[in-house]
């Protein structure tokens, strides 16, 4: 019985992942058919009223927010989960956990609305406008910290404890058996954490739309406001018509794909750590 | 067995209830239709009137579909829409038709309450949404940077803003594109050098309660919903329904339900401003 009910239920989500698709790609036919896929690429950028649906400023900005947050939020993480596992007092150990669950579990709008009202204008005293790939990056960055530090916390406690107190015995420094012994016999799933959070940040809508600023451009500097795929398809969906809307659908196309490529990877990376 | 019974009963259910949903929409398809077609500023404004107008009028349906101002015309004259929908009065060749104006939609500058610049004239609003403009200062202000609060696409704001200032989407350099009015509001609020456009009728209610904006005025004249209702505020535009004639029947129960004051409430849900009455 429950053989059949949990077969069941995993039978309905691939088929409703495939479902949806299938719903992506032939929203998305028209302008797919209709102009080539390369019309993606190409023409001077994005103004589907002029039919110009060149994505690429957009893709890249994507990209460089995502790998900003990656870029200051891995080694926090990682930073944090040594430090509860192998500096941290007996008591502090569960109050961290908890705020960092709490953390992981605040709606993104929240973040949103706190960078809109606080980070923005900070930054916007500094270097106007404010709403920035910067933003953008330090939100993504908060947003995904707790989940790093969670995950990595997690590989670094399924480290064999046989492992730590051999390099102990053998007088190795407590900095020497992070660094020597349990950081490189937990890399893997420190890893699958950071793909899990890397995928987090290329679907991130709300707070990125908040406070990135929205404009169509590759971002030449971290201060230049900038708008990512997520946010596109959220500003112009509930307005957009014919091919327009077309593609819209076709971004979500291209955001599925990266996605996939990154839970492939991440696939790859488990199956490793297992062999 | 048991199982098997009630899964029986589960799709005897589903088979019931298809049939339910069959014979529903055949006592539609019976029902008296009301087609709608024209501006995409007024269509989700009339698909909400429809809805209620079909909740007071059984076995009514209301049709709404988008696709612009000038094919509510077109529509409205050749008779593929009941009721046209135009964003805009008629031009002198339109006047066939009959235009019955529902509500006005009307859109202010806003600026942070601590600029000390208090008025702008068309060409110093266009010289800074192109980018000639970069600085207060070149305006009276203070030594600040501009920075430029623009619609996404798609937006009737933004529509009516280029529309009011003779630009195309492509020419303007903004530094934050938003969203929605509230997002606007904000945007403002956090940024010192910040000029953005929204709803009339949202920025009076924020300023009122508080929030550190002040809407510009328009060529003298104050930006207040009541100036918008009365037609006098410059980046105003009436929303029309259109008939061809006199309307009769349905069409003209639907039109007077669209004036009346029963619909207020649908119409400042979507930031546009009642009729006065």
């Amino acid at each position: 019985m429950l053989a059949r009910v949990t077969g069941g239920i995993a039978l309905a989500v691939a088929v409703l992942l495939g479902l949806v698709l299938m719903l992506l790609v032939r929203e998305s036919w028209p302008v797919l058919v209709g102009g080539g896929w390369t019309r993606f690429f190409v023409g001077d950028g994005w103004f589907p009223s002029s039919g110009q649906f060149n994505l690429l400023a957009m893709l890249w900005a994507t990209l460089a927010a995502s790998l900003g947050a990656l870029l200051i939020a891995v080694p926090l993480g990682v930073l944090s989960a040594v430090f509860s596992r192998f500096y941290s007092p007996g008591w502090l150990i569960m109050p961290l956990r908890r705020v960092m669950v709490l953390l992981a579990g605040i709606p993104s709008v929240v973040y949103g609305l706190w960078g809109l009202t606080v980070l923005v204008p900070l930054i916007a005293g500094w270097e106007p406008p404010g709403a920035s790939l910067l933003s953008a990056i330090l939100i993504l960055a908060l947003m995904i910290l707790p989940t790093i530090a969670l995950t990595s916390e997690a590989a670094l406690a399924a480290v064999a404890t046989s492992n730590l107190q051999g390099a102990a015995a053998l007088g190795l420094s407590r900095k020497g058996i992070v660094l020597g012994v349990a950081l490189p016999a937990a890399r893997v799933g420190i890893l699958s954490g950071a793909l899990l959070a890397t995928m987090r940040t290329l679907g991130e809508t709300m707070a990125v739309l908040m406070v990135a600023g929205n404009v169509v451009q590759t971002p030449a500097s971290l201060f230049d406001p900038v708008r990512v795929l997520t946010a596109n398809i959220a500003l112009e969906m509930p307005y957009a018509t014919g091919d327009h809307r077309a593609a819209l659908f076709a971004s979500g196309v291209l955001l599925m794909l990266i996605v996939t490529v990154l839970a492939w990877l991440a696939g790859c990376v488990g199956a490793r750590s297992n062999a | 067995m048991s199982e098997v019974g009630d899964s029986q009963k589960i799709w005897g259910w589903i088979l019931a209830l298809c049939m339910a949903a069959g014979l529903n929409s055949a006592a539609l398809a019976d029902a008296q239709k009301l087609v709608l077609t024209g501006s995409s500023t007024i269509a989700p404004l009339a698909l909400e009137i429809g809805k209620h107008f079909e909740k007071l009028n059984p076995g009514v349906r209301v049709d709404v579909q988008s696709g612009g101002s000038t094919r509510g015309v077109i529509d409205a004259r050749v008779g593929l829409a009941d009721v046209g929908m135009a964003s805009r009065a008629l031009k002198q060749e339109e006047r066939d038709l009959i235009a019955h104006r529902i509500a006005m939609d009307g859109i202010g500058i806003i600026l942070h309450q601590k600029n000390p610049v208090k008025s702008l004239n068309d060409d110093q609003i266009r010289a800074i949404y192109t980018g000639k403009i970069t600085n207060w200062q070149q305006l009276g202000g203070e030594d600040r940077k501009i920075t430029v609060v623009n619609k996404a696409e798609g937006r009737s704001t933004l529509e009516l803003f280029l529309h009011h200032f003779l630009l195309k989407n492509p020419q303007i350099r903004a530094h934050v594109v938003i969203g929605d009015n509230q997002q606007g509001i904000k945007t403002v609020v956090g940024n010192v050098g910040a000029i953005g456009y929204v709803s009339i009728g949202t920025a009076e209610y924020e300023e009122a309660h508080g929030m550190p904006i002040h809407l510009l005025p328009m060529a003298g004249v104050p930006a207040t919903v009541a100036n918008v209702r009365a037609g006098r505020f410059p980046l105003s535009r009436p929303l029309n329904l259109l008939s061809k004639g006199t309307p009769t029947g349905l069409s003209k129960r639907f039109i007077e339900f669209a004036q009346s004051a029963a619909v207020d409430d649908l119409v400042t849900a979507q930031y546009f401003v009642p009729l006065a009455r």
